[in-house]
């Protein structure tokens, strides 16, 4: 499969919730297990692909200069910093040690 | 008046704030390996900050675009399954948007978190029908204006990795999830699937580790465990 019919089947994939809302509001998107299951695997969707890209490289676990830079987004987060600052910020502090020490 | 105002600069300034982090979903769209056409026809079709992070982040894992069917296939499920709360969104904003049939396409495109919230949060449904649309339509043209101004600068930096923008990736998902961690369930499903999809990697295929982390979602929300109230 191209690149192309990937992004294009993907988007159908996420209008489809959209419009299933409007169409059916009494589908299956009406019961309450379903959207207690459905907010919690927004959760560990978004947690999962924050450990691959934070903690992993090539298939391995990797522990490099991205640690430090989602340690300085957390504190920027908790402080509630905007959230294009706090994305800039750790990309910054992970630009910064690689140059410096090459981690 | 005066209230009809508020309701606009709300929705103006939701739409800016929103539309800003495009830069950095552009950015790492086109540090992911993904051209500045196809990054750009995330943002106008899928529409839903979310869904697009998730894909991009999939082929990211992967080592760019080189690597396949099963990697997109992984990515397309991935954004599909991160987009269900717009449905429950679509759920809430039918009734107060009242439309008939084509008439339902366009808000069905323009439903995210950002104008649900906007619409959710006025009190007169006159201003909860405006909110949606100036929200929805502000979000939707920041949002592919400044996708575009980060996948142009993207393109030219080169090296994302010496930018950090690897680093930039997780935070973008820490930055999203960081709200929907105020409860003990939803922070220990974060914990588990953080820990599940990290520890999987070395022995699975590249996507694969996210959707099976997604099963601590539905193990924990089909028994509710940990869950405080029903």
């Amino acid at each position: 499969m191209s690149l192309w019919t990937g992004i294009l089947i993907a988007s159908v994939l996420v209008y489809s919730w959209k419009i299933l809302g409007f169409l059916v509001p009494n589908s299956v998107l009406n019961h309450p297990v379903v959207s207690r299951v459905a907010g919690l695997l927004t959760v560990a969707l978004l947690a999962a692909l924050l450990g691959v890209q934070g903690l992993t490289g090539s298939g391995q676990i990797e522990f490099d200069a991205r640690v430090p830079a989602i340690a300085v987004a957390a504190l920027l987060l908790y402080f509630k910093a905007p959230f294009v600052v706090m994305v800039a910020a750790s990309a910054l502090v992970a630009g910064l040690l690689r140059m410096f020490f090459g981690i | 008046m005066a209230k009809q105002s508020s309701v606009t600069s709300v929705s103006i300034g939701v739409g800016l704030a929103t539309g800003l982090y495009g830069i950095s979903f552009g950015a790492l769209s086109v540090a992911a390996g993904l051209d500045i056409w196809q990054t750009q026809v995330l943002s106008l079709l899928m529409f839903s900050g979310g869904s697009q992070f998730a894909f991009v982040g999939v082929v990211a894992a992967a080592g760019g675009v080189a690597s396949g069917g099963a990697v997109i296939g992984a990515a397309i499920v991935s954004a599909w399954l991160l987009g269900i709360r717009n449905g429950f969104y679509a759920v809430r904003m039918a009734p107060i948007l009242q439309r008939v049939g084509l008439g339902k396409l366009i808000p069905a495109l323009l439903t995210i978190d950002e104008s649900t919230a906007v619409s959710l949060g006025q009190q007169e449904m006159k201003d909860q029908v405006k909110g949606f649309w100036i929200t929805g339509a502000a979000v939707f043209v920041f949002w592919n204006l400044m996708t575009f101004v980060g996948a142009v600068l993207g393109d030219a930096l080169g090296d994302p990795r010496a930018w950090g923008l690897d680093a930039a990736a997780a935070a973008a998902f820490l930055g999203l999830l960081w709200p929907r961690l105020k409860e003990k369930q939803a922070l220990a499903v974060a914990v588990a699937a953080l820990f599940i999809a990290t520890v999987t990697t070395p022995y699975l295929p590249a996507g694969v580790p996210v959707l099976l982390a997604g099963l601590a979602a539905v193990v924990v929300g089909i028994w509710n465990l940990l869950g405080g109230k029903k």
